[in-house]
């Protein structure tokens, strides 16, 4: 049994939803604070 | 604590924050995670596998971790009425349940080669699949509670409910002696060999800031929606 799969795929897991959740909790933060301004020059 | 009661006060020092825990949770993630593939030995027992502890056990920590956190925020939510505690709770919820996940996958990763199987109803597992199940409700009943308009005092409770579930994942290993190994990291000092531990502080501590600027990041938007949904009410009012 090759463990490096596991191992790689562990990690590839690991990487993959940690990057998802910050680019998901970037770009609602982003598209949510642009709105707000956006608003507040408005009015 | 009441100190950043006021919205304001804590953006003032979140935006900073944001970014310090993003590049330092990144290099320490890094340095953690490219020491445990490369520089450290394999297991004498479990070979090459034993590298997948450097993901697993910080996931594991963090999952369980939210949800202690979880629960300060509803009992600060129940108890003062702290008006940033169920925008918090809001926001540790995706976080923890997306470690929670990444715990139980790569645990069952590493199960395959060391036990022979993906899956099995053992303490220490169920537990982690209950916590898993447990944000998920969490992430439901908080967002309709937040979209009826509620003040989020039903999610507080199921928070402080769900948090009975902590001690039974922490003690699992010893009231269920089934598959799972026992405890190799105490407060007394670690069965692991030093060669094999010193990247999963690193790991840890860097995985925690990752952690927590996604918790801010999300913080920090779900204020800026209150702020346009109360600008809009008000316009609509005028």
């Amino acid at each position: 049994m090759n463990h490096w799969a596991f191992v790689t795929a562990a990690y590839a897991v690991a990487a993959i939803a940690t990057v998802c959740l910050l680019a998901w909790a970037y770009t609602t933060m982003r598209r949510a604070e642009a709105a707000a301004d956006e608003l507040k020059h408005r009015q | 604590m009441h100190r950043f009661a006021n919205p304001a006060r804590f953006l003032k020092i979140a935006r900073p924050a944001t970014m310090w825990l993003f590049v330092v949770g990144l290099l320490l993630t890094g340095v953690g995670l490219i020491g445990g593939l490369t520089l450290t030995p394999p297991d004498y027992l479990q070979g090459e596998t034993v590298r997948i502890m450097y993901v697993h056990v910080p996931s594991a920590w963090l999952g369980m971790a939210g949800w202690a956190g979880i629960a300060a925020a509803s009992i600060a939510q129940l108890v003062w009425r702290h008006p940033l505690a169920a925008v918090a709770g809001r926001a540790l919820a995706p976080a923890g349940a997306t470690f929670a996940a990444v715990c139980l996958l790569t645990g069952s990763i590493w199960g395959r080669p060391t036990w022979g199987t993906w899956w099995e109803w053992d303490g220490r597992l169920t537990s982690m699949l209950i916590l898993f199940f447990l944000y998920l409700g969490y992430i439901a009943l908080a967002g309709a509670e937040k979209e009826r308009g509620g003040e989020g005092r039903i999610a507080a409770l199921f928070g402080l409910v769900g948090a009975i579930n902590l001690p039974v994942i922490h003690y699992s290993v010893l009231w269920w002696r089934t598959l799972h190994q026992g405890q190799s990291i105490g407060t007394s000092g670690s069965s692991i060999d030093s060669s094999i531990l010193w990247p999963l502080p690193l790991a840890a501590l860097g995985l925690s800031c990752l952690f927590g600027a996604a918790v801010i990041m999300r913080m920090r938007a779900e204020l800026a929606e209150t702020k346009v949904e109360a600008r809009m009410r008000r316009a609509a009012a005028e």
